[in-house]
């Protein structure tokens, strides 16, 4: 929905400009001001927001987005195409100690979601035929020890604990206890803490110098808003983080904290948690996560598809057969097979933002793939001259296509009345966007 | 130095970069689109969300204009008055209750503090020499009714639980009947983290809420949304679909003892006119205090 808006502005925002000739920097910064208040209003911190357009915008200036047909949609590619950048790849792998045990400190403010976080982090390693040791360093907050204990039983993992004892000692203990018992994890839940809490972050930093731990995972809440940077850089000063571990992202945030933790730490985003059970924790990817923070959605993996099935040169051929209304059987059939590229059409026309009427007379059209495999037959059944001219295609001819393609002369009929309509259709387009140029196939 | 370097060398700055915009805004001369601009950015800093930003800063050039201020001090105090505007001057407080018992309900998202919350509150009111009951409304997550367990023991509460799983209805159905007998003053709710989303959950909530009205006309006398100051723009949608399941009379705004401002709460109070009612500043039972719009607001405009 969100994305409606975002995506909608843009186009609207480029329409404006059609017939203008070339962009010029304002466009572009018109355009770019939407995206900029929707990665705020995504919570991503202002300044990472800042610097994140100043780069897109340099990158749009380029001859990219001047040289396309589709500016709007070119520079929400190019907008996603460096969130992604930013958020780096996908790493879910923990690093591994040489001699086990594996330590990983799990780290954060209260209520992010350390506890849970861990015990789901070691029953994905159980799941991968490991042998993980939780170990219940929160002495804290009430009852954080007896939580861990009960996830334990539930996932049938052992639990390490010594009470209320001091949490480095508790880390040390814990330490023997695995290496004696042959545990090639141990996760160590933390208690939560404040980032200027001196005395608990010097607590930490105690534990990290004990344990030698080969992963740091910071536990941030996905709905944090603009302070997740002060966070991140507070915690990351005082510990080598290793990664961050992404939490409450079953919840409708848009997320931008990814993009803000990502940005301070450098750490790579290894794992999101999604909802409350326990097997519901995933290896990050980052590029969704760069969709959702723009609330794009699905539409980003229709234009990458477009983009990549979607020869430009077709494109511009097809837009001047259009517009001097010379679309033949020949070219639907080659439209066809271009959309065919780009998967599922009842997917693709799903995805498809704003359509609004068109898309609707779209679907009317029903092209379901079954069709879409007869009507290819039919077309390839005729001649050349069937193809350009439909128009001569009578009844002894009909009869032969059906023959030849294996349909029924109703089908041939179906098929060229269609086209009729689509025909139709590009007529009005075509006179509509007269004089502007059309801005490109009605397919997308 | 790639986009990369150049954000994360950006961000070194940022602490102090707030700082040092809000001393450069109290020492401008005059103040032309810059100054809002850099005040838009302490607003949107402090989280109160593009929009309520865009439109507090339209509010203040409009009265700039108006009243024809010169000085940027009369200009953020014209802000600073907006903003109380929104939040309402009048000190809101629960206390004391005047039912008895006072049901009182307790809502929000995993892991905003709504168990501590509780525990504070409980201590707050025994501090008053009332009679609290604890409702162990969280079946759900584990260990939530030992949490609660422990509060019940250092504040010197009565406690009412079920089993891990039982039905939260039940539950506080059975501890408002049971401070009726036992003469409480007030009933604390406690209820299982949801995210707001999530439709059957928001439906169990609208049950526990019927079955407080029930169990005794007129409760719940308080639903209280309890909000993480760390929270961005979700907190909004959060207060909205809490608010359609269980008509909310209060906030709680947690962890502001951290570097987050919490100006969400701006934006809630702005679309829904729901009252913050109580802070969350510290880990102590005693760090739950009344909220004071005027001093948040002035700690809106404080770098620390």
């Amino acid at each position: 929905m969100i994305f409606e808006s975002l995506s909608n502005k843009l186009q609207d925002t480029f329409r404006r400009l059609r017939g203008r000739g070339k962009l010029t920097e304002k466009d572009v910064n018109t355009a770019l001001r939407e995206v900029r208040l929707a990665l705020l209003e995504a919570d991503v911190n202002f300044k990472v927001v800042k610097d994140f357009i100043a780069a897109v915008k340099e990158r749009s200036l380029g001859s990219e987005v001047m040289a396309s047909l589709t500016p709007g949609q070119t520079v929400i590619k190019i907008v996603n195409e460096e969130l992604t950048k930013l958020m780096g790849g996908s790493v879910a792998e923990l690093s591994q100690a040489a001699a086990p045990p594996t330590v990983v400190m799990m780290v954060g403010l209260q209520g992010a979601g350390k506890t849970t976080s861990a015990a789901k982090l070691a029953l994905l390693l159980k799941k991968k035929k490991h042998a993980p040791l939780i170990v219940a360093a929160d002495i804290y907050r009430p009852a954080a020890i007896k939580q861990l204990q009960v996830l334990g039983e539930q996932l049938d993992i052992p639990v390490f604990q010594m009470g209320q004892q001091e949490p480095v000692q508790i880390a040390k203990a814990a330490l023997e206890y695995a290496k004696k018992h042959k545990h090639d994890y141990m996760i160590v839940d933390t208690a939560g803490r404040l980032h200027v809490d001196e005395k608990l972050m010097e607590e930490l930093e105690r534990m990290s110098a004990t344990l030698q731990p080969q992963e740091i995972l910071l536990v941030v809440d996905a709905m944090t808003g603009q302070d997740a940077v002060n966070v991140a850089q507070a915690f990351k000063e005082r510990l080598s983080l290793t990664g961050v571990v992404l939490t409450k992202l079953d919840g409708d945030t848009r997320g931008g904290a990814a993009l803000s933790v990502r940005a301070v730490t450098g750490c790579p985003i290894k794992f999101a948690a999604l909802g409350e059970k326990t097997d519901a924790f995933e290896p990050f990817h980052p590029d969704r996560m760069a969709s959702r923070i723009l609330g794009m959605g699905d539409v980003l993996t229709l234009i990458e598809k477009a983009q990549a099935s979607f020869d430009e040169d077709k494109a511009r051929d097809l837009e001047k057969k259009l517009r001097t209304q010379q679309f033949t059987l020949e070219d639907f059939l080659e439209q066809m097979e271009q959309l065919k590229k780009m998967g599922p059409l009842n997917q693709i026309f799903e995805m498809l933002p704003g359509m609004g009427g068109m898309g609707k007379k779209l679907k009317d059209i029903q092209l379901d793939e079954k069709q879409f495999a007869r009507t290819e037959a039919i077309i390839k059944s005729m001649t050349k001259q069937e193809r350009q001219n439909p128009k001569i295609i009578n009844s002894s001819r009909r009869k032969r296509i059906a023959a030849g393609s294996g349909t029924r002369v109703q089908d041939v009929n179906n098929l060229l009345k269609q086209f009729d309509m689509v025909q139709k259709m590009m007529k009005r387009l075509g006179k509509k966007e007269k004089g502007k140029g059309i801005r490109r196939f009605p397919f997308l | 130095m790639g986009l990369f370097g150049r954000i994360k060398a950006g961000l070194q700055k940022t602490r102090s970069g707030i700082m040092n915009r809000l001393e450069g805004l109290f020492s401008r001369k005059n103040f032309d689109d810059g100054f809002f601009e850099e005040l838009e950015e302490v607003l949107i800093s402090a989280d109160l969300g593009v929009e309520t930003t865009l439109d507090l800063v339209e509010d203040l050039r409009q009265k700039v204009k108006d009243e024809k201020l010169t000085e940027p001090d009369d200009v953020i105090a014209a802000l600073k008055q907006l903003l109380l505007d929104i939040l309402g001057e009048s000190e809101e407080s629960l206390e004391p209750p005047t039912e008895k018992p006072s049901v009182i309900l307790v809502l929000g998202v995993n892991g905003v503090g709504k168990t501590t919350t509780i525990g504070k509150l409980a201590a707050r009111y025994r501090r008053q020499g009332k009679k609290v009951l604890l409702a162990a409304g969280d079946t759900f997550r584990a260990a939530a009714i030992e949490q609660l367990e422990i509060w019940a023991e250092r504040t010197q509460s009565e406690l009412v639980k079920h089993q891990h799983g039982a039905d939260p209805a039940a539950v506080i159905f059975d501890a408002i009947n049971a401070a009726r007998a036992r003469g409480c003053d007030v009933v604390l709710c406690d209820t299982a983290g949801r995210l707001h989303n999530k439709a059957s959950l928001m439906e169990e909530l609208k049950k526990v809420h019927r079955v407080i009205a029930k169990a005794l006309p007129g409760a719940p006398h308080e639903v209280l949304l309890v909000l993480d100051a760390t929270t961005g723009q979700n907190a909004l949608a959060q207060a909205k679909v809490f608010n359609e399941a269980a008509p909310l009379t209060g906030l709680v705004l947690t962890k502001l003892d951290g570097t987050a401002k919490g100006g969400i709460v701006i934006a809630v109070a702005r679309s829904l006119k729901i009252p913050v009612k109580f802070i969350g500043v510290g880990e102590g039972i005693e760090d739950l205090q009344p909220f004071i719009a005027q001093e948040y607001v002035e700690g809106l405009f404080h770098a620390d």
